[in-house]
């Protein structure tokens, strides 16, 4: 099993912890991951404000490149990820869009039939290795982690085929396997803001202040999430948050690719834990009998 | 009808023309003139609460050809495409997708809310991909407070320090190795646009 990995740019600085245990869990497990060689920024929501063929165009270079290697693309970062199958679904959507695009590549010596599939990490870990695969890989268990799964917008929306748009299970059924206690959470697929926290902040701050308080009342010592954006808008301006709602939450959020980590036994540092600006402080992981580990 | 009105009805069917050939280039773009009025948009909305016009009142402005009015509102622009609206709507209609078709109309004929400057992040962004090929988190923050509220980026310092003291914050820009490739495509598909 190999991917042509596309990190993102979130991945290279803000989001480190999420490259960082990607791919220390994918090798792990036995799953290639291929850095797109000189991959570019997809364009985000942003491009699509200005200029649709434009976006297309610059995110399709990616996919060109990746079609080149021959497999499939895996993009961890949800925005990344719902860009580029956008892309792929208006390449088949529209022929004649299709040969604008490829004129514009064309520049760069450069051509896409929109065939490579965009995969997310909690898909092909889920889907392709298998929560039993893991589990029996697992050598401590994360005993009784109570975790909240947060899924955020644009894993599962608008066109996301491995999960429910509005009650996802995923990654609640990958990490309870692993030993965590799930706890209820309603909030799992509404909104963080996204870059309303940098444009528009006292909507940003009331939409994740919203989020923290649904997982701490639901007794969450942990927010589990697949996406930098989400990750960031909640751990890093906690401190803001609280200031402006007069509370005090010291709420560690992780990306579930971490969590997965510690349960196969990879060193904390290798998944940037230390970088956390709120540390997971007692994950609680139980060494499990030898026996009950398959190598 | 009086003769004052018809440079304003002229600017609207202007608009219009442009907007349905935004709306036309995305799959079921057209489903919008099945929209039920149900309010379902704004319900599932996170933000709506704080729009000036809400998605549900967005098509009716449409309808009632008052097109200018929706480009001046915020509500475009507090969008944070969530496409919670997009996947509830019960008519399968593109809310998203049609709200990123007004983004792209308000800024083809440049017109902006009043003191509501997030089109000005998008710019700024766009500079980055063409100068870079990847996004410069940091430069695009200066880039945006220094254009909106310059006071605000000393609020983000404590935000700055701590996420740099963790290595997850780069002074410096990326520039890929073919930046000129990225550019020639960029150009490229800004001819190809609208031909």
């Amino acid at each position: 099993m190999e991917f042509a990995y596309y990190p993102g740019c979130s991945l290279e600085y803000t989001a480190k912890p999420y490259d960082q245990s990607v791919r220390e869990v994918f090798r792990a497990l036995g799953i290639g991951l291929r850095e797109i060689e000189d991959w570019n920024c997809c364009g985000a929501t942003m491009y699509m404000s200005i200029n649709k063929l434009v976006a297309f165009s610059v995110s399709a270079r990616n996919l060109a490149i990746a079609q080149k290697m021959g497999c499939d693309v895996c993009a961890p970062c949800s925005s990344c990820y719902t860009i580029l199958r956008k892309t792929n679904q208006y390449l088949k959507w529209d022929p004649h869009a299709k040969s604008h695009i490829n004129e514009a590549l064309k520049a760069a010596n450069l051509s896409y039939d929109a065939q490579v599939n965009v995969r997310h990490p909690l898909d092909i870990l889920v889907n392709d290795v298998g929560i039993d695969t893991i589990a029996a890989k697992a050598r401590y268990r994360l005993d009784g982690l109570r975790v909240a799964c947060y899924y955020g917008c644009q894993i599962v929306r608008p066109n996301a085929d491995f999960d429910d748009p509005d009650d996802p299970q995923t990654m609640d059924k990958l990490l309870a396997a692993l030993g965590a206690e799930i706890v209820p959470y309603p909030d799992k697929v509404r909104c963080c803001g996204g870059m309303l926290m940098t444009t528009y902040e006292e909507v940003a701050q009331n939409l994740n202040h919203n989020l923290l308080r649904c997982a701490d009342e639901n007794g969450a010592e942990v927010i589990a999430t697949v996406c930098p954006l989400c990750q960031m808008n909640l751990e890093a301006y906690q401190p803001q948050i609280n200031q402006r709602y007069d509370s005090h939450y010291q709420m560690p959020v992780v990306y579930f690719t971490q969590l997965i980590g510690l349960a196969l036994g990879i060193e904390p540092a290798k998944l940037g834990m230390d970088s956390l600006l709120v540390k997971l402080s007692n994950p609680r992981l139980k060494e499990k009998k030898t026996a009950e580990v398959t190598a | 009808m009086p003769k004052t009105t018809e440079p304003v009805l002229k600017r609207e069917a202007e608009l219009r023309a442009a907007f349905w050939d935004q709306v036309r280039s995305f799959p079921d773009g057209h489903k919008i003139k099945n929209c039920l009025q149900c309010g379902t948009c704004t319900g599932a909305c996170p933000v709506s609460y704080t729009m000036d016009i809400t998605p549900r009142e967005t098509v009716a402005l449409f309808r009632a050809g008052l097109l200018e009015e929706i480009l001046h509102s915020r509500t475009i622009w507090i969008c944070a495409s969530c496409y919670s609206c997009t996947v509830r709507c019960p008519m399968g209609i593109r809310v998203t997708d049609t709200l990123y078709a007004l983004k792209r109309l308000a800024m083809d004929k440049k017109i902006y809310p009043d003191k509501f400057p997030v089109y000005a992040l998008s710019r700024a962004f766009v500079h980055n991909l063409y100068k870079y090929g990847r996004n410069f988190e940091l430069g695009l923050g200066a880039a945006y407070f220094l254009k909106t509220n310059f006071m605000k980026a000393f609020g983000q310092a404590g935000f700055g320090i701590a996420m740099m003291s963790r290595g997850r914050l780069s002074l410096r820009p990326h520039t890929i190795k073919k930046i000129h490739e990225m550019r020639a495509i960029i150009d490229r598909a800004n001819q190809l646009e609208g031909v």
